[in-house]
């Protein structure tokens, strides 16, 4: 690329090397002033606030799932009251899908790394994606209203007549909802039209990064079923503030069309927090084992088909609900639809390692470890897709666990592994590789101890959201618990080994890893303005044209040659 | 560092596989691995679907972790040596690994679907009980209006539980018959079962309903018809069986008082019971006192919200309709013991 250089202090490398600092890098150019943080509409910087808010509403999650996880350590009361249980097993609900999990891969790493990717300057409207975080902020704002308010009881997912009835405060988290639907829209939108506008020359819609394809698919749910979470709150608010029978048996309205309503949005959102994690996992499955993604269109196709088919099956959340048996009957046989896309992702990853070079770099690790959790928790809801087992499983620790594997072991693993990929860009530094592949055990065994005997709990019968229970349950409850407190250690020293990288890491080179999309071409960290020209952007799983470069310790990516350009892989 | 970790975590683990045992001593006995005893007619065909589904995904697993792990061992990073590289994609393999797993999948939902219509699918001739649930008890009420707080049935009968909820959602589920449905306010839902095994069982409320919800539980007792029937007719006339004072203890507890009625004289979301008969209590947005005496007591049952004590929720359901004048003269006697 050509970009000045200035050589850095301390190494030496040639002065046209990929490891530089630029000058203009992007944490201190303009300038390092807060206010130029807080008003900044660089995509990268924006990225970063949203990481290190979504790392913090993950933090208080996290903390929230430990204090559930000791109070149900023995049976009885441990260290709250069932009152109190009941608002924190809520505030870990709804704190982890509304503040952490929905905006966590596409806000922060899809607002730094989309517009790198497309050899872009930024996104295509920065001051909305500015916005979208003030809302998220917002939001997030509101449901800390609430916490310190009246507390919230409901569980995240606000069934009625419940919600419309309890004296904790409904109206405040459900306006949270509101505004942070309105976060997501925000990105999500942004996302669409900026990879249709603003794709470099050579980067047809087939040569797109994979976890473009997977942001894109994500942001359609993101536009189409955001807002019907959005009007459900309103009518919600509208019936506990006016007495309008809309849900409330009460006052003449249905409990279970709450439910349909709330899970035609809940249940794409699933989607909306699974596709990009499935989009980072097929970035880093194939770049740290050096070959080419095995079967990229299937990838890609599958992408936009769990998108779709995640519209249709909502009911399955509803077994047992009262709805007529014969839509119970229509959801199951679309929801087993569902599935055909992600066995297609998990085979074309198996595919891509083999014959491949495997680095087990801390990012593999962690994709290596979502490989395992996110098969165990896609197995296990073959379970659930089958009226004649849901009906027993439905409401017990069994879907407990089953959505932990998918939403913790799958996206937050993905996740967690998608930072470590993606740091030496977003900072410049390198961590300890050794203290992060430990990070990656401890959680991969920590995950396994905690959730594994909550699937035994769950066919054994212990129902969901309990505060208290039966002696016969004792023990693995306790393992669990114990599970839960070894995978809060393991992503303690994932955090560790990143806040140490930022003091004495060692300097990143541009592409540490080997990869051929755009944004390993830039700077690490990146130059204000990403790129000075726009580049042209090649097939970016063809790793025949990288080579490392040992004065630099960088990868460096041969320019295609002429004709290759245009050749179809 | 690293060695302190790992005897740490080897003592940790050895602890855990020490203790293992004692997770089958605790389990109700007729438990296996992975279920409860079976005790209805439907649960053997829904463990037979369970089983085909778990050794159908214990095959996957094996597959895919079993691929994933010699894949990480074979094509491991060898310094200076490229990947050996393979085609970028085979259109054949990947619909065969598409359509392959459909047909299972179509079975999966073939098993499921039948085994649903089962259990979804009420006998014309079944014995039928009326539940009824509120925050945070329920009411079992047999022909003849017979209401209880214990669900008991006849065995190798069919019966039919016409539920409706009082306030909130709540949902019945009995894990040793694999059914449960959602009892939910402003509608009626039906289940229906047939125990085949003599014993007793727990009965769970498995859809979150506050503060109470997992204290929200009952005993299910499967026994012949002869005892059934004799227990019920006892139940029948429980102020003639046991007198007023012991009915009113019995009330007292499977009307759900309990849940929030101390008779020891603490606090809970309710006042206690204990001394309270005939004291004055203050009463929320009046500022006369009332004597806590029988039309009290009446009156609170079948209407609530009439008069709150000062300084506590208006959270009482109402009894309207679900308990009988003797019954109400039953508690009011235990009450006035409660000295």
């Amino acid at each position: 690329m050509a970009v000045e250089v200035q050589p850095t202090p301390g190494a030496s490398p040639a002065p046209d090397s990929p490891l530089f600092q630029s000058p203009e890098n992007y944490l201190t150019h303009p300038s390092t002033s807060i206010g130029s943080w807080l008003f900044t509409l660089d995509h990268k910087r924006i990225g970063i606030m949203y990481l290190v808010s979504i790392l913090l509403s993950f933090l208080i999650g996290g903390l929230l799932a430990l204090a559930v996880r000791l109070e149900l350590m023995w049976p009885g009361q441990t260290i709250m009251s069932a009152e109190t249980y009941n608002h924190v097993f809520t505030l870990h609900g709804a704190i982890m899908t509304f503040l952490f999990i929905i905006p966590s891969v596409p806000a922060s790493i899809g607002n730094f790394v989309l517009p790198i990717m497309l050899g872009a300057k930024d996104l295509a409207f920065p001051r909305m994606n500015l916005g979208s975080y003030y809302l998220w902020v917002l939001g997030a704002v509101f449901f800390v209203g609430s916490m310190l308010m009246n507390g919230l009881d409901t569980g995240w997912t606000f069934y009625t007549p419940y919600s419309t009835t309890t004296s904790s405060s409904v109206i405040s988290a459900l306006l949270g909802v509101f505004v942070l639907g309105f976060s997501s829209i925000f990105t999500g939108l942004n996302f669409i039209v900026t990879i249709h506008t603003m794709r470099p020359a050579g980067m047809t819609w087939f040569r797109m990064p994979l976890l473009l394809w997977a942001l894109y698919a994500t942001a359609i749910i993101q536009i189409l079923a955001t807002p019907v979470i959005g009007i459900t709150g309103l009518l919600l608010i509208a019936e506990r503030l006016l007495q309008i029978g809309i849900f409330d048996p009460a006052l003449g309205g249905d409990p279970v069309m709450f439910q349909h309503f709330f899970w035609f949005y809940s249940h794409p959102a699933v989607y909306i927090m699974i596709l990009p994690a499935m989009g980072i996992i097929s970035e880093l499955v194939s770049i740290h084992s050096h070959k080419p993604i095995f079967g990229y269109r299937f990838i890609a196709f599958s992408s936009v088909a769990l998108a779709l088919l995640g519209f249709l099956v909502w009911g399955h959340h509803m077994f047992t609900s009262g709805q007529s048996p014969v839509s119970a009957i229509v959801f199951s046989a679309l929801t087993f639809s569902v599935s055909i896309p992600s066995a297609i992702k998990v085979f074309n990853w198996l595919a891509t390692l083999w014959r491949g070079s495997i680095s087990f770099t801390t990012p593999m690790c962690y994709a290596l470890s979502f490989i395992f959790l996110f098969t165990v928790g896609g197995l296990t809801g073959l379970f659930l897709g089958t009226l004649a087992t849901d009906v027993h499983l439905h409401d017990t620790y069994f879907v407990v666990a089953h959505f932990h594997y998918v939403m913790m072991g799958g996206t937050a693993v993905a996740f967690v592994g998608g930072i470590f990929h993606w740091w030496p860009k977003m900072t410049g530094r390198m961590y300890n590789e050794w203290l992060g592949r430990l990070s990656a055990l401890i959680v991969l065994i920590g995950f396994n101890l905690t959730f594994f005997p909550q699937f035994l709990l769950g066919t054994h019968g212990m129902p969901r959201r309990y505060f208290d229970y039966e002696p016969e349950y004792a023990f693995l409850h306790f393992l669990s618990s114990v599970g839960a407190f070894t995978l809060g250690f393991g992503l303690l020293l994932a955090a560790i080994a990143l806040i140490l990288s930022l003091f004495n890491g060692k300097r990143a080179p541009a592409n540490p890893w080997g990869a051929v999309s755009l944004e390993w071409q830039c700077a690490s960290p990146p130059p204000y303005y990403n790129f000075k020209r726009a580049p042209v952007a090649s097939f970016p799983y063809d790793f025949t044209r990288v080579e490392y470069d040992p004065p630099s310790q960088s990868y460096i990516v041969r320019a295609e040659e002429k004709g290759a350009a245009t050749a179809d892989h | 560092m690293l060695e302190m970790l790992t005897t740490s975590l080897f003592s940790f683990l050895s602890t855990i596989l020490g203790t293992l045992p004692a997770l089958f001593g605790q389990l109700p006995p007729g438990s296996s691995f992975w279920f409860p005893p079976a005790a209805s007619n439907v649960a053997e065909g829904i463990d037979w679907v369970f089983y085909f589904i778990l050794y159908l995904c214990l095959f996957f697993f094996v597959l895919i972790t079993g691929l994933m792990l010699a894949f990480m061992w074979l094509y491991r990073r060898r310094e200076g040596v490229p990947a050996l590289g393979g085609p970028s994609h085979n259109n054949a393999l990947e619909i065969a690994w598409s359509v392959i797993p459909s047909f299972l999948l179509v079975y999966l939902f073939y098993v499921g679907f039948v085994g649903y219509l089962d259990l979804r699918t009420v006998p014309e001739e079944a014995y039928e009980i009326q539940v009824n649930a509120k925050k945070w008890a329920w009411a079992f009420t047999y022909p003849g209006d017979i209401s209880t707080n214990e669900l008991h049935l006849p065995v190798n009968q069919d019966v039919r539980l016409v539920m409706n909820s009082t306030d909130v959602i709540h949902s019945l589920y009995v894990p040793a018959f694999r059914t449960k449905m959602d009892v939910v306010p402003g509608r009626y839902t039906k289940m229906w079962m047939n125990a085949t095994k003599k014993g007793e069982y727990k009965l769970f409320c498995t859809e979150y309903c506050g503060e109470k919800h997992s204290a929200m539980l009952a005993k299910v007792v499967v026994e012949d018809w002869g005892e059934f029937e004799k227990w019920l007719a006892k139940e029948g006339d429980l102020v003639g069986n046991y007198g007023y004072e012991k009915a009113g203890e019995m009330l007292y507890q499977r009307k759900g008082c309990n849940q929030c009625h101390s008779i020891d004289g603490s606090a809970m979301k309710g006042p206690t019971f204990k001394g309270a008969f005939g004291k004055e209590r203050e009463i929320e947005g009046q500022s006369e006192k009332v004597v806590m005496d029988e039309n009290y007591i009446r009156e609170s049952i079948l209407n609530p919200q009439a008069k709150i004590h000062k300084g506590y929720p208006a959270v009482m359901p109402t009894f309207q309709g679900q308990i009988k004048d003797e019954e109400i003269n039953a508690i009011i006697a235990y009450l006035k013991t409660l000295k």
